[in-house]
């Protein structure tokens, strides 16, 4: 390159541009350009989160109680445990890419291949676990009623836990069918009906006499407020207006309808990060084993790719801690 | 700790070290956030518990170890360091600040029971 250009007298002085104060090539530079305007966004995000959080201080949403699935342990309480382990399997897959950048300092091919690969498969484990956070989280294990205020009711028996609504509901004969576009005159279909109404709950609450209401707020201690039996039975005939399975943009049967609109965005937009890094890194492993940074000489390429994989790694960290911890 | 682009020693011992210095800093983390020390929670700092200051600084403390030892901030030059950490932090701080703060007063306004909202 110097051979190319022309002297313009300003080489070794630090503002003349003759040199590179940062000792960063340009790439590296506009990758460090978009992680810190990336970071800001997330912050945006996490902020937005942390007003929401503040707001409803004393009412939102427990995490253990939420996300408290795991593999194969059908029904058993396992509190953070496979979000723990996602965390686990992200940061060994920044260890493996930090040791790709290493092997590819050096110049060694075949290392560098193996440790792209393993990246590239942590990277797609941990989108997959957390698309199945997203099943577990949709679809809702206990259900809960919404009253007419949007608040969110959920039912304990005496000794304190879960009651689903497939265990009060009494099933009662009803008219009531899905209207499709169809049958109607201005051909509008609806959405899809409740599983239960609002009535077979209630009878169901009314018979078993061991059932009880909790609502949103929380205790001195960080607990949900137990209601008492006529202040449960009072809640549900006036105050309820219709039940909430699982979770969407609008309701869900967790909380405040806010707490899935974050985890939805929040998750959401670092999962398409993980995914697009996926991609950029099948990418590169190609450009590996095709042997264009051998014939570069330099594998500053997998640096770069490195920077944006542990970015996304730092951003996993944040949201680990804002949503399932604190 | 200005960096010299030319030489490249490994640092695969180093890795490890971070490695295991993030993965015993997350596992301390979700055991305390399953058992919850009950004098953690009672006690409260600057209107926040002491349990929840504990995982802000333990995640800090990873944040710093991934940019410095993976994201190789450490090798870079004080310049480019301090324009992208500083930035993000002064920014940061303020917007979280701001929106807290915020946040609080609308809880109170809610408290103060010139909106019903539990019905």
């Amino acid at each position: 390159m110097e051979t190319t250009v022309a002297n313009t007298g300003t080489e070794g002085k630090i503002w003349g541009g003759g040199n590179q104060p940062l000792k960063a090539s340009y790439g590296k530079l506009m990758m460090w350009f978009f992680i810190l305007s990336d970071a800001l966004t997330f912050s945006g995000f996490l902020a937005a989160y942390g007003f929401s959080r503040f707001k409803f201080i004393d009412s939102w949403p427990i995490a253990d109680e939420v996300f408290n699935h795991f593999p194969f342990l059908h029904g058993v309480d396992a509190p953070m445990y496979y979000v723990a382990l996602m965390t686990f399997i992200l940061i060994f897959s920044s260890v493996t890419m930090v040791l790709a950048v290493d092997a590819g300092h050096q110049m060694k091919q075949k290392k560098v291949i193996l440790y792209m690969f393993l990246t590239i498969i942590g990277g797609a484990i941990f989108v997959g676990s957390q698309a199945w956070e997203w099943k577990n989280f949709i679809k809702g294990e206990y259900g809960a009623v919404e009253t007419k205020g949007g608040q969110i009711l959920q039912f304990l028996d005496t000794e304190g836990h879960r009651v689903a609504l497939h265990d009060i509901a009494i099933d009662m004969p009803q008219e009531r069918v899905q209207h499709e576009s169809k049958n109607g005159i201005w051909y509008k279909s609806e959405g899809t009906l409740p599983t239960y109404t609002i009535e077979e709950i209630r009878a169901g609450f009314a018979k078993r006499s061991d059932l009880l209401i909790r609502t949103q707020v929380l205790t001195d201690t960080g607990e949900k407020t137990i209601l008492s039996r006529e202040e449960s039975l009072r809640r549900l005939n006036t105050d309820a207006i219709g039940i909430v399975e699982g979770a969407n943009l609008i309701h869900n049967e967790y909380g405040t309808p806010l707490f899935a609109n974050f985890f939805f965005f929040i998750t959401g937009f670092h999962g398409f990060h993980v995914f697009s890094g996926v991609v950029i890194n099948i990418i590169i492993f190609f450009n590996i084993i095709l042997g264009t940074y051998e014939k570069r000489k330099n594998y500053e390429m997998v640096e770069k790719v490195g920077l944006y994989w542990h970015f996304v790694d730092l951003v996993w960290v944040f949201v680990f801690t804002f949503f399932y911890l604190v | 700790m200005a960096h010299d682009t030319a030489h490249h020693e490994s640092n695969t011992s180093r890795i490890w070290k971070v490695f295991i210095l993030l993965s015993v800093v997350t596992i301390v983390e979700v055991i305390l956030g399953i058992i919850k020390p009950a004098f953690l929670i009672e006690t409260t700092l600057i209107s926040m518990k002491l349990l929840n200051w504990i995982f802000i600084i333990l995640t800090i403390y990873k944040a710093y170890y991934i940019t410095w030892a993976f994201m190789h901030m450490e090798g870079e030059t004080k310049g480019l360091r301090r324009a992208v950490v500083w930035t993000a932090v002064f920014l940061i701080s303020y917007l979280i600040f701001i929106l807290l703060t915020e946040g609080d007063y609308i809880y109170e306004v809610f408290k103060a029971g010139h909106k019903s909202w539990d019905f």
